[in-house]
C-alpha cells in the first residue's frame, strides 16, 4: 500500500512540474497566478499523501497553511492589478468590467 | 484490508481527476477556460484523495481536520476563481 502511495505522490509531483511549466510559459499574467494556485493545491494533495505514508497530524496543519497561502497569493495579485480588486458589480456605482 | 483497497481506489480516482484538471489547464485555449478546468477538476481530485485518507485516519479529530483541509481549499479556489476571472476580463483576456 505504501509504495502505491509513493506512486501517487510521484504523479502529483508531475502535476507540480506541469503547472510550473505553465507559470513559466503562461501568456497572460493570470495564467501564472493560476499555475501558482495549482502548485498550492497539488502541494496540499501531496501533504495529505505524506500524512498517509508516515502520518503525523502536524503535516495536515501544514496542508491547511499552504491552502491558505496559495489563496492569498492570488488575492494579492488581483489587488495589485486594481485597488478595489477588479471592482464589484453589485456595489452601487461599481463600474461594469 | 478492505479499507486499504478502498483507499487506494479513491486515491486513484482522485489522481485521475487531478491529472485531467491539469491536462485541461495546459491544453485549453484561453484564460477563462483554463480557470474553469483548474478550479473544478483539481478540487474534485483533492476531495477524493482526502476521502481516501479519511478512511485511514485513526481518530475523528484527524478526519475532521482532513475534511477541513478540503473545505478550505474549496472556498479558496472558488473565491480566487471569481477574482481572477474578473481581473482577467478587465485586462482584455483573449
Amino acid at each position: 500500500m505504501t509504495d502505491l502511495l509513493y506512486v501517487a505522490a510521484l504523479v502529483i509531483l508531475a502535476n507540480v512540474a506541469v503547472s510550473a511549466w505553465r507559470v513559466l510559459h503562461g501568456p497572460a499574467r493570470a495564467d501564472r497566478i493560476m499555475g501558482a494556485q495549482l502548485i498550492g493545491t497539488s502541494g496540499v494533495a501531496l501533504l495529505v499523501l505524506l500524512y498517509l505514508i508516515h502520518g503525523s497530524s502536524g503535516v495536515l496543519d501544514l496542508a491547511l497553511l499552504l491552502a491558505l497561502l496559495a489563496a492569498f497569493a492570488a488575492v494579492g495579485y488581483v489587488k495589485s492589478r486594481s485597488a478595489d480588486g477588479a471592482g464589484d458589480p453589485e456595489v452601487a456605482g461599481g463600474e461594469d468590467p | 484490508m478492505i479499507a486499504d483497497a478502498v483507499t487506494v481506489l479513491l486515491i486513484g480516482a482522485g489522481l485521475f481527476f487531478f491529472v485531467a484538471g491539469t491536462v485541461g489547464f495546459v491544453r485549453f485555449p484561453d484564460v477563462h477556460s483554463r480557470l474553469h478546468a483548474l478550479t473544478k477538476a483539481d478540487n474534485l481530485g483533492l476531495g477524493l484523495v482526502v476521502l481516501g485518507a479519511a478512511l485511514q485516519a485513526p481518530d475523528a479529530a484527524t478526519v475532521l481536520k482532513l475534511v477541513l483541509v478540503w473545505l478550505l481549499t474549496l472556498a479558496a479556489a472558488a473565491t480566487v476563481a471569481q477574482l481572477l476571472a474578473r481581473s482577467a476580463l478587465e485586462d482584455g483576456a483573449p
